[in-house]
């Protein structure tokens, strides 16, 4: 694969122009899918591009930072966000569940900056030790992830702490703990489910046994499983056509410009649709890692590996609730389903690997 | 075997992760590979089925309200029941134009603003091809009118359902409340899956305390519809749980008796069983027709309830305010009995004027120039107040709180009806907190009889009086579920007797306050009078203040009593508002209501009177 177009002007702006150029074509055709799932809502189109043109801004400015300034900053970002995650516990605002700090003017999520700064600072951590980890420097990275994911899940979000942890959790796989602690690690996992389950909350429960049985309650929660597998199901090879989806028209389908927007694009596109965007997601992931296989040293390899696998956790999740195979929980299309927080968090992810790569091709 | 990077590259940790990352590209891949698999799978093979089931949407599943359960007396007669009527309701999905629609049945039967509002808002929380009720309770005229124009009325439909209906409608409207379409605030309070086909919820009264119980849980349908919408057939379905039948322990024919005995007044008559604390009858007057409210109460109805200057939709047994006036008496004579401070023989001076020492306040008796010497029988008889005055003032109190916090005084019953008022208990604590005052001795003398700070409502009166008539033991009143009875007050057995007594010379002594209903009852009966004084009026009321309704400046009317006097099987209280002195108006309403309790029961026995000579109690 190319390396592309890199460094056009050095010392003054620096990003890579394959994986910006991608990923600007999927938000491109993500606006598309957005303004027929709002039911053609302009408003709402222009409202989610200066969204993801903020989130573009944010991208290039991380692309300027050298990998250095990240591994000197990672301590603080850390101790910060887990200042941040206790200060909502004590302070946080939201309905049932609390996630939202008020700050007057905006509200924000301050588990979204742990989905960066967890891995940031395991890689950070695991950058001046011996690879592979010694089980003290192990058990260390696993209270390093611990912690924060422990204070998310009591908010309660438990999708939010899946991502957290599986940013960390991909930090240390990459710096090559042994298989054996890994198999060890999925099984004591298996082993804590029924205490895992016991501590769920009951809509969260009832999502897991929902998803195990959709028919089981067909108005309420199996709802959104039954009508997006039809939605989907109905698109058929070509799909009904922009705009034509009968499925989001009536209303069958919830929430559709957000968390189900996959849903409409299946079936006003069909599966030559859906594989198109497939084709597309994988071609950035393939561009990213390639950018992160270049990067020099151990520490951009492992913190630009698990940002990519964030990126790539988003859209499995996403694409397995609404094809019907995991559970339903609230995770967006990346960079497609309508919102910013998440949209934001990525780019800024894609900005830090652009970065890690320039630096490469300073320093050389 | 490792060294310490020193941040430079070190090519075997470099080619490790590489190793890594290499593994993770290929799983994502894989992943992803089955993610496209999964699509075609649901797109392409699935494609026929799914089109199938999405092409007019023919099968449906719909939510299927339960039917409310009934309301009963304690005979099974039925106080709450479920009718057959007619609704025009719309599928929104099947109407190109709603606002022509609306236009189109406003034109044909009329729409009120009410109508649309609720349409909206159901709308709201509805599927598209849910149908949503657009007007209920069709007259035949509508409905035939409707069933002319269907052609012209796609995705209407005429449907039959069940409406909630009262058939004894203001007489019960306290006890019973009523049901109301569902508003916002109820949607926020009701679990939304299984409230997802019923319109109504209770709102006040048993419908409202019991509404889990009464409303059940919703069924689901799988239909199949025809290309307008209309069920086809049903294709199978989970059958809704019914609601609970509830039997109330409330007595109709009482019940009934109890309001008739009310005549003009406006009041309140609350019947219990002592030994269960079953309420037997519980009348608030006037009442309301609570159809009414049912399937949305015109503006004009409603101004004419709350204009009535009788407060119609007022609970008098539940939330009114009342001085118990000399009511008080008996549980001050127990306190004092209990503290030693009486005896039944101890006798007092009425001069017909009470004075504490040092102080130059007179409180007068209720006759001038007073009843001379009397013991406790006679002051309970003649209700003399300066017996009490002094008894209260040497109790304290202190003592008087404790008594009659012990019969409940100050805390709400615990009936299972929703908005009871706990009353007021006087003391120094209450005043304290309420007023930030210290107590006042003079304040103590009137407490004695019954004025002054002292609030009971009706119900608390008649849950008072069955645990004077258990002797101290008693259930909380219950409509529904009765409660355990328990002991709650300890007194002498003797004690309790003597007040028995002096409560039994009211109605047969020769000086009873209560003589003139002495042979109403066919059995010995036991009771006293109270006057309160007309307090809480509002003061921006102008109509109270006007000269030509005097009326609402006299003096409500109370009476509590209880029956048989050796084995108490009831226990009544009545408020018979603006009714003067309480023994000409209340006590012939609670005799009434004791006859007709305990009518058939003495029926064969020997009169009361024969009774009283043969225990050798009674009149003096």
């Amino acid at each position: 694969m190319s390396t592309g177009p890199i460094d056009l002007r050095p010392g003054l702006l620096r990003f890579d122009g394959w994986l910006l150029g991608l990923l600007a074509a999927l938000m491109a055709f993500g606006l598309l899918v957005l303004y027929s799932a709002s039911d053609g809502s302009m408003a709402l189109v222009v409202r989610q591009a200066v969204r993801l043109g903020i989130g573009g801004v944010l991208m290039l400015i991380a692309a300027q930072v050298p990998a250095s300034a990240y591994r000197r900053w990672a301590p603080w970002l850390y101790a910060g966000g887990i200042t941040l995650l206790i200060g909502v516990l004590l302070f946080g605002v939201g309905r049932g569940a609390q996630r939202w700090l008020d700050l007057g003017l905006l509200r924000f999520q301050p588990s979204e900056i742990m989905k960066i700064a967890v891995p940031l600072m395991v890689a950070t951590w695991m950058h001046q030790k011996p690879l592979p980890p010694t089980l003290k420097d192990f058990a260390a990275c696993a209270v390093l992830i611990g912690v924060p994911t422990g204070l998310i899940v009591v908010q309660p979000d438990l999708g939010t702490s899946v991502l957290v942890a599986g940013g960390g959790v991909m930090v240390l796989f990459l710096a090559g703990v042994r298989w054996r602690w890994i198999l060890l690690g999925l099984a004591g996992l298996v082993a804590a489910m029924p205490l895992i389950w016991s501590k769920l909350h009951d809509y969260q429960k009832n999502r897991v046994l929902t998803f195990l049985n959709p028919e089981s309650d067909p108005l309420g929660e199996g709802w959104n499983i039954i009508q997006s597998k039809i939605a989907v199901g109905t698109g058929g090879l070509t799909g009904r056509g922009w705009m034509e989806g009968s499925q989001s028209r009536l209303e069958f389908l919830p929430e559709p410009h957000t968390d189900f927007i996959l849903a409409v694009l299946s079936e006003e596109f069909g599966f030559l649709g859906v594989a198109a965007v497939l084709l597309l997601y994988v071609a950035i992931l393939l561009r990213a890692m390639h950018l992160v296989g270049q990067t020099r040293g151990v520490f951009g390899r492992m913190l630009g590996g698990s940002l990519v696998f964030l990126f790539f956790v988003y859209l499995l999740v996403n694409a397995g609730m609404v094809s019907g195979v995991l559970p339903v929980v609230g995770v967006p299309l990346p960079l497609i389903s309508y919102g910013g927080t998440s949209a934001a968090t990525l780019l800024t992810g894609f900005g830090i690997i652009m970065g890690l790569y320039s630096r490469r091709k300073l320093m050389r | 075997m490792k060294r310490w990077s020193t941040g430079a590259i070190d090519p075997l940790d470099a080619r490790r992760v590489d190793r890594r990352l290499l593994i993770v590209t290929l799983l994502m891949l894989a992943s992803l590979l089955a993610i496209l698999g999964r699509f075609a799978q649901l797109q392409l093979a699935g494609h026929d089925a799914f089109a199938a089931r999405a092409e007019n949407n023919r099968v449906r599943l719909q939510a299927v309200a339960p039917n409310r359960g009934l309301i009963l007396d304690r005979h099974g007669r039925v106080l709450a029941e479920n009718r057959a009527a007619y609704r025009l309701v719309m599928v929104p999905e099947r109407v190109d134009d709603r606002a022509e629609a609306l236009a189109r049945v406003d034109a044909l039967v009329g729409l009120s603003e009410d109508e649309r509002e609720r349409f909206a808002l159901d709308l709201t929380r509805s599927r598209p091809f849910q149908p949503v009720t657009l007007k209920t309770n069709l007259s035949e005229d509508q409905v035939a009118t409707l069933a002319l124009e269907r052609h012209q009325l796609a995705g209407l439909e005429i449907e039959p359902y069940l409406t909630r209906y009262y058939p004894h409608g203001e007489l019960l409207a306290h006890v019973v409340g009523y049901v109301a379409r569902l508003d916002a605030a109820d949607l926020a309070r009701l679990d939304p899956d299984d409230y997802r086909a019923t319109t109504h919820t209770g709102k006040t009264g048993i419908e409202r305390q019991f509404e889990q119980r009464l409303h059940g849980r919703s069924g689901i349908e799988r239909v199949e519809t025809n290309a307008q919408g209309r069920v086809v057939r049903v294709l199978d379905r989970t059958d809704p749980v019914p609601g609970e039948d509830l039997r109330l322990s409330i007595d109709l024919d009482l019940q009934r008796a109890a309001m008739q005995a009310l005549d003009t007044s406006s009041g309140a008559v609350v019947a219990l069983d002592v030994a269960s604390g079953d309420v037997l009858a519980l009348v608030s007057k006037p009442g309301y027709d609570p159809n009414l409210f049912v399937n949305g109460i015109s503006s004009a109805d409603y101004r004419a309830l709350l204009d009535n200057p009788y407060r119609p939709l007022f609970n008098r047994f539940l939330s009114g305010g009342y001085e118990p006036g000399s009511t008080i008496k008996p549980f001050i004579a127990l306190a004092g009995l209990d503290a030693g401070l009486i005896s039944r023989d101890t006798r007092v001076f009425s001069s017909g004027v009470f004075r504490l020492p040092g102080h130059s306040r007179e409180y007068r008796d209720w006759r001038r120039g007073g009843h001379g010497w009397v013991d406790l029988e006679a002051a309970l008889e003649q209700s003399v107040n300066v017996y009490f005055y002094q008894l209260a003032a040497d109790l304290g109190i202190d003592a008087i709180s404790r008594e009659l916090a012990l019969f409940g005084l100050g805390q709400p019953t615990g009936i299972d009806l929703p908005g009871e008022y706990a009353g007021v208990l006087p003391g120094r604590s209450w005043k304290r907190r309420t007023l930030n005052e210290p107590w006042f001795p003079g304040e103590t003398v009137i407490t004695g009889i019954g004025q002054g700070f002292t609030v009971v409502t009706p119900l608390q009166l008649a849950a008072m009086t069955a645990a004077l008539a258990g002797r101290g033991r008693t259930a909380p009143p219950r409509l529904v579920d009765p409660a355990e009875p328990v002991q709650v007050i300890e007194h002498d057995s003797a004690h309790w007797q003597t007040v028995f007594d002096g409560m039994q010379a009211v109605i047969y002594g020769n000086r009873g306050t209560a003589r003139a209903v002495a042979d109403r009852v066919p059995v010995p009966m036991a009771g006293k009078t109270g006057t309160a004084q007309v307090f809480g009026r509002p003061q921006d009321e102008d109509a109270d203040e006007r000269e030509d309704l005097p009326e609402f400046l006299r003096n409500h009317a109370l009476f509590i009593a209880f029956a048989p006097v050796d084995a108490p099987e009831i226990a009544v209280a009545v408020v018979a508002e603006h009714g003067g002195g309480g023994a000409t108006v209340a006590a012939p309403i609670a005799a009434e209501v004791l006859a007709r309790a305990l009518g058939e029961d003495g029926a064969d026995e020997p009169s009361p009177a024969d009774r009283l000579a043969d225990v050798g109690g009674g009149a003096p």
